[in-house]
């Protein structure tokens, strides 16, 4: 039967707020009484706090107490700390100041003497895996996954065994590989060693991370600005030594996040133990020059890859080696993500991957769009380009013969997929763009102009299960869905929500989405992050739905007999299959749900839910129909999110500018959902992905140590003069069928699939230049044009 | 600390501050408004847009003694109770993403359009360029601009809290 919601547009509830003014973000939440709060960030890349003296400050009137490193929860290495006595990075927190204003918390700031001793410091990993090259932390320059911070030194050898500009590849913190690579290799018509660098980049959210607190009977209640929601809160439990249930956290909208606001963080509860020691509420706002340096980052990759291809174009043999720019801390996975990626997109025959994962002192790294896997779009997909070439293969010919299909393998453990249309994506791709017809005009001059065209593809994992679904059909005749997945922006918190309305067959006018606020009764759920919010809420909200229909029948049943299954539902009613007359509307079924108690309204409930989504069903339990359910759905493989690009550029050879005349991006995400929403999603992702191939990166004084890029101008996000005059976005829309509704998400490969073909276009407009590098930047097109050196060597990192 | 007098959206206000302060403040602050936003406080991103005068001004970097004329800022666009027809375009068109930009885009778009009814592509890039948005809802920002330039679009009332909000 045709679906009534999906796959249909809609206007998500929280639009109209955003173009109001109504919307609220954490800074439009206020307290009484409140106190403001600003932070004494580190001056320099490394250092130790040898004193404080903060009685100046202290004595000024309106400054109501300071915070130290001493006086915070301490996070074991090599965690993000909340503040600390030994920062890793310029702009790390050291202290914070509350006063009745900001002015008066700045003023005091300023009066607080620190002596900090300098320590060293590194911006670029080869040069910490060095022999004798300075550690990030001292003792420490690598975080290895499961053994936690160790030093890592590369020999002499390692080092003299490459020609300049190739990368080394000493001893690896992490490896895995699959099949025979030299014999890969050994078969290949062609093969390529290149050595690349991709820049770390900042994730800039619009919205400087806020974050306002207080405490009421012993719970703490935090307004902050987060992608996800109920997610939030064991981390923000953990931070603050206390339960689950005594953290009430608010995060109705979120100004950006990009991944890096996918749990708590460290600056959250800033505010919150100020408002413990002070006794008053406080907020704390950060400066954008504060939100570079506490606001994460993409790890830059410096790497080097051997391709083996058969004469068709087909990728025999992979070997790859990431040095991953891993910032002070944690970090995260981008350089396996990166090997995994490669294995699902171009299928290698045989794969070997090593990575070494290198601490820095610059921003501490999260999961930004596409984590690992965009960088190495990036680094792959011209690379494809110059092989095809040297095979004398058509461009679209390469990527289509290595496509996955449903029985591809995934990453080092060989794991199945859910489903993979790639290829399905490329050939709707090349007919909608007219791939032939515009290659034909790739090399056209006018002028100084010339034509470019380009391919690109990504992938993310991008679908989970195990969480809870929540919803209540009230006696008003109201389907409330209560979902604690978060809000970023892209309404694929609305657009699942419309799953559970569907199943049980309510009119959308008659739905209201509870959400933003924990104490309102929110399910145990999955992050927004990951692409993955699509996948996995369609199948808890499914899974709820099912859960309430399920109960409709049996109260139907119960008061107008025969048995559950001999009932229906449908107009927002159960009725009798046989006879329709015999019916209960869901308004009358939520009243006999209340008088019936037990699992009806949420009394009792199944032993397997979370304990969170238990304590949100105890606060609702009496208030109507309540259908509740983990989502045990079967689930046997990893969701693939893949995407494919389709550009035309012209370049200009005499200013290393470039116009994008025509995009078209190509979502694999299963069954669309909310049309409207995803060619936003695949058109706004794209621009995103130009700025990663042709502007943003951080820059790095590498004798100080200092950052160059912490502002918008100089980070250089892209502007409406970046975005292209044509952008077309199309789905292949053929379901996932681990998935009740055949959707998954895509939201992070369609940034990276743009800019890789951005970057093969800038390449083949230079007649087959590969820069092995990105961004690729409008002096060294004009370097490449002119057949002059570049101003950097092949592997330097962090540079302007 | 002295006595300074604002219009915002028809309304007097005076208020007791420095005279150096920026409008942004004083409108988030001490008038209670949520429209205008601060992105980044030194005019690079146009999240704080207010219009004075008809001019599409950032606020962020707008001292307050500097301000003559009168204010409107995105909660001035409502009239009578029914939006804007920029406002209801970016309904139509669902231009935001996270929204934490989006004053400052309809702001800027909004005094473009009065002195420009009908840009070209080329004329809202480049009235549009120094507003920035980190979702990249850039080509949407263009289709609604485009919307209202095309005239079928009429402001609905603004909704109470209630369907599914």
């Amino acid at each position: 039967m045709a679906n009534a919601l999906i796959g249909k547009d809609f206007t998500p509830p929280d639009v109209r707020g955003k173009v109001t003014g109504r919307a609220k973000y954490a800074e439009d939440f206020r307290a009484e009484g409140m106190l403001f709060c600003r932070l004494l960030t580190s001056p320099m890349p490394h250092g130790r706090v040898r004193n404080i003296d903060a009685s100046a400050a202290l004595a000024m009137e309106g400054v109501i107490a300071i915070l130290t490193a001493d006086e915070v929860p301490e996070i074991p290495a090599p965690g993000n700390p909340i503040l600390t006595n030994e920062p890793l990075y310029v702009g790390e927190p050291i202290l914070a100041v509350a006063a009745v204003d900001e002015t008066l918390a700045e003023e005091a700031i300023a009066k607080i003497k620190v002596d900090l001793e300098p320590l060293p410091f590194t911006v670029d990993p080869l040069e910490s895996l060095r022999p004798g090259g300075p550690n990030a932390r001292g003792s420490a320059n690598t975080v290895v996954s499961g053994e936690g911070l160790k030093e890592i030194k590369w020999t002499t050898e390692d080092f003299d065994a490459v020609a300049d500009g190739e990368l080394p590849m000493g001893e690896p913190t992490a490896t895995w590989s699959y099949g025979d690579i030299e014999e890969g290799f050994s078969g290949a018509a062609v093969v390529l060693d290149e050595t690349f660098v991709t820049a770390g980049t900042s994730h800039h959210s619009m919205e400087p991370r806020t974050a306002m607190a207080y405490w009421q009977n012993e719970k703490c209640h935090i307004y902050g600005s987060t992608q996800s929601q109920s997610f939030v809160v064991p981390g923000l439990a953990r931070y603050l030594g206390l339960e689950p249930d005594n953290v009430v956290y608010v995060g109705e909208n979120c100004g950006g996040g990009f991944g890096s606001k996918g749990a708590a963080y460290p600056t959250m509860v800033i505010p919150a133990l100020m408002a413990k020691k002070t006794g008053r509420p406080v907020m704390m706002r950060i400066s954008r020059a504060e939100e570079y340096a506490i606001g994460s980052a993409r790890p830059g990759f410096q790497g080097r890859v051997k391709l083996g291809f058969r004469e068709d174009g087909r990728l025999l043999a992979c070997d790859l080696y990431v040095v991953q720019e891993n910032g002070p801390n944690g970090g995260f996975g981008d350089m396996s993500a990166a090997a995994s990626a490669i294995s699902i997109v171009y299928t290698p025959v045989a794969m070997r991957f090593r990575g070494a994962s290198v601490l820095t002192n610059t921003p501490p790294r999260g999961a930004q769009r596409g984590p690992g896997q965009n960088q190495i779009a990036n680094a792959i997909e011209p690379l494809f380009d110059k092989a095809a070439r040297k095979l004398s293969v058509d461009r679209f010919a390469i990527r289509r013969v290595n496509a996955p299909d449903h029985d591809s393998r995934y990453g080092a453990n060989r794991g199945a997929i859910t489903s993979a249309y790639l290829g399905e994506a490329l050939d709707k791709g090349a007919e909608k763009f007219d791939w032939q017809k515009k290659q034909a005009q790739s090399g056209q001059r006018r002028g100084s102009k010339v034509i470019g065209v380009g391919i690109g593809q990504a992938f993310h994992s991008a679908g989970s299960n195990g969480f809870d679904g929540l919803v209540r059909l009230t006696p008003e005749g109201k389907l409330h869905i209560h979902t604690g997945v978060g809000n970023l922006g892209t309404y694929s918190y609305a657009g699942t929500s419309r799953v559970a309305a569907e199943v049980l067959k309510c009119d959308w006018k008659n739905c209201v989405i509870e959400r933003g606020d924990s104490s309102i009764g929110l399910p145990w759920n999955l992050g927004q992050f990951g692409s993955n919010t699509s996948f996995t809420m369609s199948r808890t909200n499914y899974a709820a739905a099912m859960d309430a229909v399920g109960k409709l029948k049996e109260i139907a049943a119960r008061d107008l007999g025969g048995a559950p299954d001999n009932y229906e539902i449908g107009n927002e009613a159960v009725f009798r299959r046989s006879n329709p007359s015999r019916r209960m509307t869901y308004a009358a079924a939520a009243k006999r749900a209340i008088q019936l108690g037990g699992k009806f309204c949420g009394h009792e409930m199944a032993d397997d839910l979370n304990p969170m989504t238990k304590a949100a069903v105890r606060g609702l339990a009496g208030t109507g129909l309540v259908g509740v359910a983990k989502d045990n759905l079967p689930r046997t493989g990893m969701v693939p999110a893949l995407a494919a690009g389709f550009i035309q550029i012209e370049l200009d050879l005499e200013t290393g500018k470039f116009e994008i005349l025509d995009y078209l991006g190509v979502a694999d995400c299963g069954t669309v959902i909310h049309p409207q929403g995803l060619a936003a999603q695949i058109r706004s992702g794209a621009v995103m992905g130009f700025g990663m191939a042709s502007l943003e990166r951080q820059v790095y004084d590498p004798h100080y140590g200092l950052p160059r890029s912490v502002g918008l101008y100089q980070a250089k996000p892209p502007s409406y003069l970046d975005v292209a005059v044509g952008m077309g976005a199309e789905a292949v829309d053929q379901p996932d069928p681990q998935n009740p509704m055949g959707t998954k998400g895509i939201g992070e490969p369609l940034m990276g699939c743009a800019s890789a073909a951005l970057l093969c276009a800038i390449s083949d407009a230079l007649g087959g230049h590969y820069f092995n590098r990105s961004p690729v930047l409008p002096d060294m097109i004009i370097n490449a044009a002119s057949q002059r050196p570049q101003s950097h060597t092949p592997l330097q990192v962090n540079t302007d | 600390m002295s006595n300074v007098t604002l219009n915002v959206n028809g309304t007097t206000h005076t208020v007791d501050a420095e005279p150096s302060t920026p409008l942004l403040y004083i409108l988030r602050n001490d008038l209670g408004l949520r429209g205008p936003r601060f992105g980044c406080g030194l005019g690079q991103c146009g999240a704080c847009t207010v219009i004075i005068d008809g001019m599409a001004t950032r606020s962020c970097v707008t001292r307050i003694s500097r301000v003559q004329g009168e204010i409107t800022t995105l909660e001035g666009l409502v009239k009578d109770g029914t939006l804007d027809p920029v406002q209801q375009a970016w309904i139509d068109e669902q231009v935001p993403q996270c929204g934490f930009c989006q004053n400052g885009q309809i702001m800027t778009a909004k005094a473009l359009l009065d002195k420009n009814p009908n840009p070209t592509d080329t004329e809202i890039r480049e009235g549009m360029a120094g507003a920035l948005c980190r979702c990249m809802t850039y080509y949407r920002v263009q289709a609604a601009i485009k919307r209202v330039a095309g005239g079928v679009v009429t402001g609905e009332p603004v909704a109470a809290k209630g369907g599914v909000e």
